[in-house]
This record gives structure tokens, C-alpha cells and sequence, in this order.
């Protein structure tokens, strides 16, 4: 069986404690993970002022190079696994079909082959070299900045790969990372690691540790700053910790205001594709739709090109659903929808389809598109998120809007209304605002996203010079 | 996976040796506790309230099956007197309690018993890493704990003297459950604060602590620099992997690890001398034949699993001053084979019990 190992500042170590994930359709185990324990999590982050030490040894020029190297690395190269072994890993143990695989390594791949871009995006800062310097100028003002931890410590997930691309650039900003894997997804955080190291990072800047929940508080805990992907419980437990970077649920929407909703059936692909794409398993898919117009019309069409959605091979390279790696995490999700549907939330998707959500296809579990009509914005299924392709599609005022939309990670409106325009703009719940027709999926790497990765690892101070230090 | 006992002829010989050993230590155990001249109120009630005399019915380890489980409720709560028995009336007595992680705390009333177990237990104990007549560090938890005055008579008993901490480990319970991790993480670092000042200041070659609490305190102090010997080390659960990591890379080579399996209800299991092929296990044996330990099946407690298999940890403590028959443990381990040198069934890897639904808060202790 293959094993990964826990990397102790790059040095692999074998633990005498291991997990198993299993493949999603043998049901047999696939891998055997090292778990870390508790205090060896604790001793190894008792030297992350000598890894944050060694990265300053690098200008950020150089490491912007070798994110560039990584790039070719971690699309191309055997870090030991070959690309298509890769791809045929995280798919057995997270149900993703290859084409999904694909798509989130392009996915990290263009960040780390944009590393300048991002950067740029991230600090607008003139020069990039000023995180080398520590100041600078900008507008003929004095600017200086300063890490705020050693290294960041970083709770993934096992949804999808493409997260990944959030924490990657921290390398570049000279921050170590201190990973805890997600249990069913430990490959691309090792794969991103190798490449970096291929590309010339010194390994002893990479901290890898598959562990438990207690393990993974531990690696936030032990960090300067951190960043968890998770649950709303999960979530929850760190909300009060201004050091922890909090990603959970999105409730990513579109909204249509009465010109965009009298013209809906324009944008019917953008929406199959903001709900859809990646099997509805990122937090940037669309969860649900708000129009002031024609609601049930748009439900129903988008119900009717969801309902094409079907399980097909993993191979498949129009593979358009993932199957779920427990097929009883398939069946509880679908229970949960099912208990909150009534007279004033109906499953159209299921309807058209005429079949139930739940479907077995070669054995495995899928859950299949919901497109749930809800007549008012607050039944509880108005605004919910599952990871799998569900959108709410509700019907409200105009004035409701932006209001009754709530925490929204990504935010796409579809109108010409300047006014609803600058409440959007106006509105602290949203965190990435895409007006007209832009994906909820569409990402723009010189914009921060979730969070802004250099505010979160920098901070800036006051600083004053005068030419002739000391006279 | 099926382990004989029987690989060796001799350690076939005394398996049964030692069985005719607990079969007589039985017998007199339960004379003196349902002998209405010496034993205690609480198992006199009982057997009058049960309709038979186990001193008729009981001539074997295997007999005390007649008893059914034992119910840990009966533990808690007063009065205690009802636990001692008459024969040892006249003597001063202690009342232990267990942790307090579940609700009302399970008492004990003792006498020596708890000297009687260290000292057997010291006997485990190689001269070499815990040197007679050196003192000790009794880094654990203070308070209404048999540990607290077992350890510093365990020390007594070799000839040293054991300094000690103030530690409340029931306050860092309430801590963690109210969310307050930053707190317990302060409460742990004065007890280290505190070992560290006695470490430094007194010529300390061996101890006592918690798995958590070694982490912590190696985490600020090379322990073998500073002169110990030996650790002892118990309270809560440790994993092959931890135990590794406390031989490598806590402690290293030079200081011996004894990791141990006990509790108030029990007293103390000492770990076998870890070998290459297992990788880390850490196997217990019961003070035999004061207390056994059995694994037994999950869903029938009245069976035993076989060797290697997973189980329930069920207790039985057999000493004049407590007589606790088959007590369920919260917690699973593998049945362990009998070896030459316990030639009676030990367990392997205890673990919290898998099934309880209630996580156990365990804090630093």
C-alpha cells in the first residue's frame, strides 16, 4: 500500500500511528497516512524561527522563480508519483473524476507560474522588493512592513484541490507552512511541497502533518498566523482568534435585479456553470440564486439542464459529477434536504430528472443536482450550502437587495442598476463582488481572495529615516 | 489473530503455577470479605441481599463470574465507611478519589494498599535508572489522588525523598470545557514552572509525570542534563507513537522510559521491556494477583476474546482492603499472550473505549 509520510521541516518520519483512506469505489484501503502525535507537532514548532530565517535568506524575486519552476514541477514532473498517478490518487480517495483533478492542478499551477501577478495583486506595492527591504517608498511616502508570526499553520480540507492555491503563495511572501492535510486529500499539499523544493526551496521551510483534530489545534495554535478550511463548527471554534484566517462555507449567490431578471434565460450557462463546476464542491460555487423576477421560470430552466447532469466514468473527460468517497455522507446530505422541503420549497431538478438524488452508478454514490424553488427568502433553504451542485433559486423585492443575502463569499450581480451597484459595493458581507456576467468560479489572481493572504501574514508599522543615520 | 500461551514449556507450567496462586488468593480474598467478622459492610449487605455466600460458592478466579459486573455508581458518593472492612477497622485510613472527568468522583478507602502496589511495583524498576536512595520528582496531580502519596512512598521505599507540585488537574477540566484552552495551556505551564524550579535547585534523578506534562516540560528543559535517570510515566493514555517519541526524542537513550497502566481502582500494571517486533506496543501486565486485567467482547462482556483481539478492559482487584469483581473500564486494548516473565494475560495498547458517545476531557493529567 503506498504511505506518506509526515515531512518534519522537509525530513520525512514514519510514524508508528497511521490512518487509512480508502478508495471510493473498491471500498479497500488506498493509502496509509503517518498521523503525527500531539507533542512532536509541539517540539517541531519550536524551530519555526529557524525556517522563517532561512526564507529571508531569499530575495522575493528568487522565490518568485522558483514558484515558476514549481509551477512546471507540479504539472509535469514525477514528485516521486507521475502526474496521471497523482491524478489517479486524489481521485480514488476523494471520489473527483480526472477531469475535475486536472482542472484544479491547472488551477495551482497558474498561481504558482503567476506568482508576480499575485504578489502584486496581493501587496500593491510598487516593487516587490520592498518585502525584502522591509521599507520603502510609495507615492513618496515612507512604507514599512514586518512578518507578524514565523509561519503559518494551515488546516486543509479534502473537498477539492483547488484551495490549495490560497495558501501557496505564502512561500513567495517568505512565510513557512505548517500543514495539516485533509484526511481523504493529503496529495496536493505533498505534491506542492515537492515542487517547491524541486524548484529550490530549501525543504527545512515545509512543515507536513497528517495528525488528529487535537493535532491540527496544536498547528494552529503553535503558528504566528494560520488559516483553517472547514465546517461551520469548525469554524465557529476559532471565529474569536484574530491570528486564524477562517474558511468555511461560502454561500457564494447571483442575484438578478429586474433588468437581469427579465433577461435571465442570457445567463442560463453562467449559472450552470457558478453552480456546478467542480461537482459543487468549492466554496465559490453558487449556492443560491436572487432574482425580483420570473423565479419560478429560471428554477424551472435550470432544474431541466442540471437534470443532464449523470454519473459517468472517472475517466470521463466530461465527467460533470463526483461521486462521494462514503456513500453514507451521500445519503445524510440528501435526508438533510430532504427534511427541510415542503409546500414552499420544491426539488424541481429531482422532478425533471424523475429520479432520486441519491444515485449508484458502478457501485459508487452520487448526489445528484437539486435546484430547489423556495417562495420565501427565509425558509430555511433559502440559504444553504451542501458541496455538491444544490442552488436555492428565491424570488424578492428589489429593496431586499442586497440585505437579505447574509455572509456571501462571492457575490454575482447581474444589473445595470447603479444604485443596487453601490449598495453591493457598500454591503461588509461580501467578499468578492463580480459585477455583470462573471462566474462565481471565475477567479482573478491579482485580486485577494477570501481574505487577503499579504494582510494576513504582514503587517504594516510607522517608520521614519533621515539620510545620514548617525553623523 | 490466535496467540498460545503454551510456546514454552515452562512458561506453559507457569501459567498454570500461577493460576493455582490466584485460585487460593480468591478463595482467601473472599473469605475475609464476606466473613461477617472482617468484611465490610457494603459486600455484607450484599451477599444478604443476593441470597448466597460466595465463600461457599467461590473456589476460583473463574467463580467470580457468580457476581456479574460491577457497577462503578456503587463507588461514588458516601459514605465511604461502608467500604471498610471490619478486620481493618482499627487501622488510619485514606479515601482516594478517581479523576472527576465523568460527574461524581469513584472513592476508595485504603489502608496500605497503595504502599503494598509501589512496592511490588518498584521491583520493576531497574537500579540503574532509578538509583536507590536518589530523590524524586513527583510531577502529576495533587490533592485527593493515591498517586500524589504512592509515588512519594514509592521513592521512600527506595531510599529518597520525592518533591512535589501543586496541581489541580480538576481545574483544568472545567477550563477546557468551558473553552478556556489558553488558560489551560497557563495551568500547564505553572506546573512545568514549578518542576522546572525544583529541577534546578535539588539533585533529582528520577520522576514521575504525565504524558502531557513530559511534552511540556522536555519542551523546556533537557531532562538528562539535568541529571534524570529514569521517568515514570502514567495517567493517561499513551500511543505506540508517543512512546517512541518519549524514548527518542523526549528522553533519548540515556534515560529509561517506564511507561505504566494504573488507576485508583487498580493500582498498577507495569509495561513489559519493549522489543523490536512490537513496534512500540506498550504492554501492560496486572500486579497479579491483586488485580487482573481481561479484555472481553464488546458486545457480550461475559466472554473473553482471544489473544491479539480487541476488547474491553474489565478489572478485578483482589486485596484485603478492596475487593472490586469484574469492573468494566472506559477504555480497549488487545489481550495480550502471558510471557516468562508475567505468566499471566496482559493487555496491549489500552485505549480510551471507542463506543462511549461522551468524550472523556483528560486535561494535563
Amino acid at each position: 500500500m503506498l504511505h506518506l509520510p509526515i515531512l518534519r521541516y522537509g525530513k520525512p518520519y514514519r510514524s508508528v500511528d497511521v490512518s487509512t483512506a480508502i478508495h471510493y469505489r473498491t471500498r479497500q484501503p488506498y493509502v496509509e497516512i503517518s498521523q503525527a502525535n500531539v507533542g512532536l507537532i509541539r517540539r517541531d514548532l519550536l524551530q519555526q524561527h529557524e525556517a522563517a530565517a532561512i526564507l529571508q535568506g531569499f530575495t522575493t524575486r528568487e522565490l518568485i522563480v522558483m514558484a515558476g519552476k514549481a509551477s512546471g514541477y507540479f504539472l509535469n514532473d514525477d514528485l516521486p508519483q507521475s502526474p496521471q498517478e497523482f491524478v489517479e490518487s486524489v481521485s480514488a480517495t476523494t471520489g473527483l473524476p480526472w477531469v475535475m483533478v486536472r482542472r484544479n492542478m491547472d488551477k495551482i499551477a497558474g498561481v504558482l507560474a503567476s506568482m508576480e501577478t499575485v504578489l502584486m495583486g496581493l501587496t500593491r506595492l510598487p516593487a516587490l522588493d520592498m518585502l525584502d527591504t522591509g521599507r520603502g517608498e510609495m507615492d513618496g511616502r515612507a512604507l514599512s512592513f514586518f512578518p507578524r508570526g514565523n509561519s503559518m499553520g494551515v488546516i486543509l480540507p479534502s473537498n477539492s484541490p483547488g484551495v490549495h492555491s490560497l495558501w501557496a503563495p505564502a512561500i513567495a511572501l517568505k512565510t513557512p507552512l505548517i500543514l495539516k492535510p485533509g484526511s481523504s486529500e493529503p496529495w496536493t499539499p505533498y505534491r506542492i511541497i515537492q515542487a517547491y523544493i524541486k524548484a529550490g526551496v530549501p525543504a527545512e521551510v515545509f512543515g507536513y502533518y497528517p495528525t488528529s483534530h487535537a493535532g491540527g489545534a496544536e498547528v494552529l495554535r503553535g503558528t504566528g498566523r494560520g488559516m483553517l478550511f472547514g465546517d461551520v463548527a469548525a469554524a465557529k471554534a476559532w471565529s474569536g482568534d484574530p491570528r486564524i484566517e477562517i474558511h468555511g462555507p461560502g454561500y457564494s449567490k447571483i442575484i438578478l435585479a429586474d433588468d437581469g431578471a427579465a433577461n435571465w434565460d442570457k445567463y442560463l450557462d453562467l449559472m450552470v456553470d457558478s453552480v456546478a463546476n467542480n461537482s459543487g464542491r468549492s466554496c465559490v460555487n453558487c449556492s443560491s440564486i436572487w432574482t425580483t423576477g420570473n423565479g419560478r421560470e429560471l428554477a424551472q430552466a435550470l432544474a431541466e439542464r442540471l437534470a443532464k447532469i449523470k454519473p459517468t466514468s472517472e475517466e470521463d473527460p466530461h465527467a460533470a459529477v463526483a461521486p462521494l468517497a462514503n456513500p453514507d455522507v451521500a445519503k445524510r446530505i440528501s435526508a438533510m434536504v430532504d427534511s427541510e422541503l415542503d409546500a414552499d420549497a420544491e426539488d424541481l431538478c429531482a422532478k425533471v430528472r424523475g429520479s432520486e438524488r441519491v444515485a449508484v452508478y458502478e457501485g459508487c454514490t452520487y448526489l445528484l443536482p437539486s435546484v430547489i424553488h423556495v417562495s420565501s427568502k427565509e425558509h430555511a433553504m433559502a440559504n444553504r450550502e451542501f458541496g455538491y451542485p444544490h442552488v436555492s433559486v428565491v424570488q424578492v423585492e428589489p429593496h431586499e437587495l442586497p440585505h437579505c443575502l447574509g455572509p456571501t463569499l462571492v457575490c454575482t450581480a447581474l444589473t445595470n442598476d447603479t444604485k443596487l451597484h453601490q449598495r453591493l459595493l457598500a454591503n461588509p458581507h461580501i467578499g468578492r463582488l463580480n459585477l455583470g456576467a462573471i462566474s462565481t468560479m471565475k477567479i482573478s489572481w491579482d485580486q485577494p481572495h477570501e481574505g487577503n493572504l499579504f494582510d494576513h501574514l504582514y503587517s504594516r508599522r510607522a517608520f521614519q529615516a533621515v539620510p545620514e543615520l548617525v553623523g | 489473530m490466535v496467540m498460545s500461551t503454551a510456546t514454552q514449556p515452562d512458561l506453559f507450567a507457569r501459567v498454570n503455577a500461577n493460576k493455582e496462586r490466584l485460585d487460593a488468593h480468591v478463595r482467601e480474598i473472599v473469605q475475609w470479605h464476606f466473613n461477617p467478622e472482617t468484611g465490610c459492610p457494603f459486600w455484607l449487605n450484599w451477599a444478604q441481599e443476593a441470597g448466597w455466600d460466595p465463600r461457599k460458592e467461590v473456589s476460583s478466579y473463574e467463580d467470580l463470574a457468580k457476581f456479574g459486573n460491577f457497577s462503578d455508581d456503587e463507588l461514588r458518593g458516601g459514605p465511604v465507611r461502608r467500604w471498610i472492612p471490619k478486620g481493618l477497622a482499627h487501622r488510619p485510613a485514606y479515601v482516594f478519589e478517581t479523576g472527576g472527568s465523568t460527574g461524581l468522583p469513584k472513592s476508595r478507602v485504603q489502608m496500605d494498599d497503595f504502599r503494598i502496589d509501589y512496592e511490588n511495583f518498584s521491583e520493576t524498576l531497574p537500579d540503574e535508572s532509578f538509583p536507590k536512595g536518589s530523590d524524586w520528582l513527583m510531577l502529576g496531580p495533587s490533592g485527593p489522588r493515591r498517586l500524589r502519596l504512592a509515588v512519594e512512598h514509592l521513592a521512600q521505599h527506595r531510599g529518597g525523598i520525592a518533591f512535589s507540585v501543586d496541581l489541580d488537574p480538576r481545574w483544568v477540566i472545567k477550563l477546557i470545557k468551558r473553552g478556556q484552552l489558553q488558560e489551560a495551556e497557563l495551568y500547564k505551564q505553572h506546573c512545568v514552572d514549578q518542576a522546572l524550579t525544583i529541577l534546578r535547585s535539588h539533585e533529582v534523578k528520577c520522576m514521575f509525570t504525565t504524558p502531557k506534562l513530559l511534552e511540556a516540560l522536555c519542551e523546556k528543559i533537557n531532562l538528562e542534563k539535568v541529571g534524570v535517570k529514569g521517568v515514570f510515566c502514567g495517567g493517561t493514555e499513551m500511543t505506540p507513537q508517543f512512546h517512541r517519541f518519549a524514548v527518542e526524542e523526549l528522553l533519548g537513550p540515556n534515560v529509561y522510559f517506564a511507561p505504566t497502566y494504573g488507576n485508583t481502582l487498580m493500582g498498577l500494571a507495569t509495561h513489559r521491556a519493549p522489543e523490536p517486533k512490537d513496534n512500540w506496543a506498550i504492554i501492560y501486565y496486572p500486579p497479579c494477583p491483586r488485580a487482573l486485567l481481561e479484555v472481553v467482547d464488546f458486545d457480550d462482556a461475559t466472554k473473553v476474546v482471544g489473544y491479539g483481539e480487541t476488547g474491553r478492559v474489565r478489572l478485578t482487584t483482589l486485596t484485603k482492603e478492596t475487593f472490586i469483581p469484574r469492573f468494566l473500564e472506559r477504555d480497549e486494548c488487545e489481550r495480550e499472550a502471558p510471557c516468562d516473565q508475567y505468566p499471566w494475560d496482559g493487555v496491549r495498547n489500552v485505549r480510551p473505549f471507542s463506543r462511549f458517545q461522551k468524550s472523556v476531557v483528560e486535561g494535563v493529567y
